[in-house]
């Protein structure tokens, strides 16, 4: 029998990595102890409940050969403060990691870190104006450099430099980071901060080392050669990198990770399109992972008939809309298309709104174009689970709609039409060339029609109908017709930027560039208040039910349309272990990755 | 000879200019942003987006972009792609030589092809040969390199398992079996490059040969009793490939951008591929590069076309 010293020195393996918290409960099974009670043995001993902890059986590090990842469009950087897309955060992902991760149901992972912050360790401060990350201690720079609090420090002063022009610049313009002590650094905010794991998290929080970019902060940033030849503290050291085409990392010796990485060697390609991305990987095995499978589903079951691997669907925050404009696309008023000024003449009236929401198949589109890619919903937000409304359902009815433009006095006319005070119901409806796109467009005109409402169908190229180019009128933000239809996207498991979206001080205009971001130019005085009310909220619980309740204003008041909420889609190898988060870069597990022999 | 090279190479100077400026003119007046990526992200501020374009001068009006890239150009400063801030020759430099070894190899292909067939067709006009050798360089060059590519990768990657078809540039390993590895993925693109470009030129020395064939010099060789072999080589090949020289200089730029599907498709990672990037990511600084470089070559090569016409037939001379 096993004796009281000898379970604390098997807990203490659990804390610090050697044992894998499985093995620990099979051996406690082993003994006679059933495993909740073997769990709340460790969850005393100080050890967090890890959420869906993935199992990871290599007992050494490397000897899995070589890791080959397809992203069908290649990194273009390794400095993570420079990565424009995910794909640069990707590539820089393999040598930098962050304090801290997400795990696929939104939940903090330490990596850097030595724990996850919390309130009850006295490390968030109760009124949300300050955190304090403690440091994991013995990590190393891939030269051998420690890690240190100083390094953190750097990276906040590196990324609010305007002078360096980051693209994280965002996350830590507006915070104050300093050092406690050689391994804890507080970081303090301007105002009451609910989510304030953003700075130094995940994509946006990938750590660079002081000591060789010391020198290259500001305007010259550019020249630092280590922009091109990573030192991180990643499981992966850098060998060679060509811009677009490849990366290239091998095994690190010292990684911080017992027993991690599980493959000698990866390799990044890039190039070439999302389907024969697919195919490497489904059909051909020439390649072990693929990214971002913007794929018809049928196909994808097709390819997935080769054997060679499947396909894994994980939930993120993407939602395929529909939007309805508050404001009159036909009316210029200083110039200006959708001004806030104007009304729109139809679309604001309720009845007008609600038949829209029933004459979207939103099953059919999820069943005909989308297939697994693409969920029919009646939210705006979707994931993670604690911010998403169980009181919201939705409905496609012809005869409902019909019945509802009756009593709001939309009568038919002679060409079918219905109108109202000369007011007749036809909307031109925008969005991207885009094949399942137009298929969308195309189910929800024919429904429309049959309830007596004229649709045109209108598609813009995607480098024009996203780009923020301030002179083109065909732009999303410009949004200058009645309806608009795409995908937008929660990055992080939090809705607080999200909401932004609906609030009136947000609204796109002339004057702002178009870059406000109430683009439908909704207006709710409530919802404003609600979302002011939820930024001072330090109670996660009730943040949460606030969140809630702005997403069912928006739906009750069919500010949008939700259609499909679409997750992230990936191709692996049918030997390859991978663990996916919509909420961080596809490889921000990468050190948990194994393969069967 | 010299003075007119000098010559010509003078006139290359403002047509070089004026390519740079409508190939600018029409990248500024194109819509797109290089940091669009940013705008549509909603958890990143439009300022961040709006800062960096005013950082790299992309809010500035378009003549004086073209000055500031003019000048910079003039020293030899090829400027940075906004997308990866890498300097521009360094990203060319990187992917030159493996659009000159897979181009190379398949414009070799395509002589190796073009020439014997196209000769011993055009020398036996209307017989079986011919018939078969003129059909199918009809198909050859009728079928675009996108199809043929799928094609054989449906063949010979995915049915036969043959060969793979992502190209890879740095591959492990050394010796033979590295070098196996690199001819087996080259075997497919090589292959579609070439082929497509040896159809078009098997039916252009065709036709070459049989204007000549049927001249009186070679009726008058034959009459002294050379052998056929002599006839054919020195008599007949040489005048007919003079104009095949002109056009296989002449579309030596051309296929750069052929290959820009090919590269696609196969991933490899060429010219033609950092050129689509750049374009789709609109990398305005890359994209003045590499079209830069292709006009480049288009001159040059026209040159060469020149100076290779008079080498071969001397009654051309230079003034």
């Amino acid at each position: 029998m096993i004796d009281e010293r000898q379970l604390r020195q098997r807990i203490e393996q659990v804390r610090t990595g050697e044992r894998s918290r499985r093995s620990f409960l099979r051996e406690m099974m082993v003994l006679g102890l059933s495993a909740p009670f073997a769990a709340q043995m460790l969850a005393h001993s100080g050890v967090a409940m890890a959420a869906g902890e993935v199992p990871y059986p290599p007992t050494k590090a490397g000897g899995g050969g070589t890791l080959k990842l397809l992203w069908w469009q290649g990194p273009t950087l390794l400095n993570p403060h420079f990565a424009v897309g995910t794909k640069d955060q990707d590539g820089s992902r393999i040598f930098y990691e962050p304090l801290a991760a997400w795990d696929p149901d939104g939940n903090l992972v330490p990596i850097l870190a030595a724990e996850v912050p919390s309130v009850e360790a006295g490390t968030v401060d109760k009124d949300l104006m300050w955190v304090v990350w403690k440091l994991k201690p013995g990590v190393k720079w891939h030269d051998g450099t420690p890690l240190t609090a100083d390094d953190c420090v750097f990276n906040w002063q590196y990324a609010s430099d305007p002078a360096t022009a980051a693209t994280t610049i965002g996350s830590y313009k507006d915070i104050k980071v300093s050092k406690v002590d050689d391994l804890t650094i507080k970081v303090e905010f301007q105002k009451a901060t609910p989510f304030w794991a953003d700075a130094f998290v995940s994509v946006r929080g990938m750590i660079i080392p002081k000591h060789l970019f010391d020198q290259y902060k500001g305007a010259n940033s550019r020249e630092a050669p280590t922009n091109l030849s990573p030192v991180g503290t990643g499981p992966y050291l850098y060998v060679d990198f060509k811009p677009g085409d490849l990366v290239r990392g091998k095994l690190n010796p010292n990684y911080h990770m017992p027993n991690r990485p599980y493959f000698d060697a990866i390799e990044m390609k890039g190039g070439g399109d999302a389907v024969s991305a697919a195919r490497a990987v489904l059909q051909t095995g020439e390649y072990d992972f693929a990214w971002n499978m913007q794929v018809e589903d049928e196909l994808l079951k097709r390819l997935e008939d080769g054997g060679k691997g499947h396909v894994q669907i994980f939930d993120g925050g993407s939602i395929e809309h529909i939007q309805l404009n508050n404001t009159d696309p036909n009316k210029d008023v200083d110039g200006e298309r959708s001004s806030i000024k104007t009304k729109h003449p139809f679309l604001t009236d309720p009845a007008v709104r609600q038949a829209f929401n029933l004459l979207v198949d939103k099953a059919s589109v999820e069943k005909f174009i989308y297939g697994r890619t693409g969920k029919a919903t009646a939210n705006f937000v979707n994931n993670p689970p604690r911010f998403t409304s169980k009181d919201t359902s939705f409905e496609f009815n012809v005869e409902k709609a019909k019945d509802l433009l009756d009593k709001a006095g939309w009568k038919p006319g002679g060409d079918g039409i219905r109108a109202k005070d000369g007011i007749s119901l036809k909307v031109v409806y925008q969005t991207s060339i885009n094949a399942p796109r137009q298929k969308n467009q195309e189910i929800v005109k024919q429904a429309c029609q049959k309830a007596g409402i004229a649709v045109e169908i209108k598609a813009v190229p995607a480098s024009v109908y996203f780009s923020s180019d301030v002179g083109n009128p065909d732009t999303y933000t410009k949004f200058y017709t009645d309806i608009q239809m795409y995908t937008t996207t929660m990055n992080q498991p939090d809705p607080g930027d999200f909401m932004r979206q609906f609030l009136i001080s947000e609204v796109a205009s002339k004057d702002n560039k178009w870059q406000g971001r109430n683009i439908i130019r909704w207006q709710n005085a409530d919802y404003d208040a609600l979302y002011h009310a939820s930024e001072h909220e330090t109670d996660p619980v009730k943040r949460a039910a606030m969140f809630i309740q702005m997403n069912d204003m928006v739906i009750k008041d069919v500010a949008v349309i939700p259609v499909v909420y679409r997750p992230s889609v990936a191709a692996v190898s049918s030997k390859l272990h991978v663990r996916l988060s919509g909420w961080d870069s596809y490889i921000g597990d990468l050190h948990n990755w194994y393969a069967d022999a | 000879m010299l003075s007119y090279l000098v010559r010509r190479l003078l006139l290359a100077a403002p047509s070089l200019l004026g390519i740079s400026v409508v190939l600018f003119t029409v990248l500024a007046l194109a819509p797109g942003d290089p940091f669009s990526d940013l705008a549509s992200d909603p958890s990143i501020p439009p300022s961040v987006a709006a800062a960096l374009r005013a950082k790299f001068g992309l809010d500035d009006p378009v003549y004086l972009r073209y000055f500031h890239w003019l000048a910079a150009m003039l020293h030899g400063d090829w400027g940075f792609s906004f997308a990866s801030r890498i300097d521009v020759s360094t990203l060319i430099l990187q992917r030159l030589p493996t659009t000159l070894a897979v181009i190379g190899a398949s414009q070799l292909l395509a002589l190796m092809v073009a020439v014997p067939v196209g000769v011993y067709a055009g020398v036996r006009p209307y017989s079986f040969f011919d018939q078969v050798a003129s059909s199918l360089a009809l198909v050859g060059f009728s079928l675009p390199t996108f199809f043929t590519g799928l094609v054989l990768i449906l063949v010979f990657s995915v049915n036969l398992h043959w060969l793979p078809f992502v190209y890879r540039t740095d591959m492990g390993g050394s010796g033979l079996p590295l070098y196996w590895a690199y001819i087996k993925q080259a075997i497919m693109p090589v292959l579609v490059l070439g082929l497509f470009q040896g159809a078009a030129w098997t039916r252009f020395v065709r036709a070459s040969v049989l204007d000549v064939v049927r001249l009186d010099y070679v009726t008058t060789a034959r009459a002294k009793g050379l052998s056929e072999r002599v006839v054919i080589l020195k008599h007949i090949v040489r005048n007919a490939l003079i104009p095949v020289v002109t056009l296989v200089a002449l579309q030596m730029p051309i296929v750069f951008g052929g290959a820009i599907i090919t590269e696609q498709i196969f991933r490899v990672p060429g010219i033609g591929s950092l050129l689509i990037t750049a374009i789709l990511a609109n990398d305005t600084p890359v994209i003045m590069g590499v079209t830069f470089v292709f006009a480049c070559l288009v001159i040059v090569f026209n040159l060469i076309a020149d100076l290779l016409y008079g080498w071969l037939d001397p009654r051309i001379s230079y003034r």
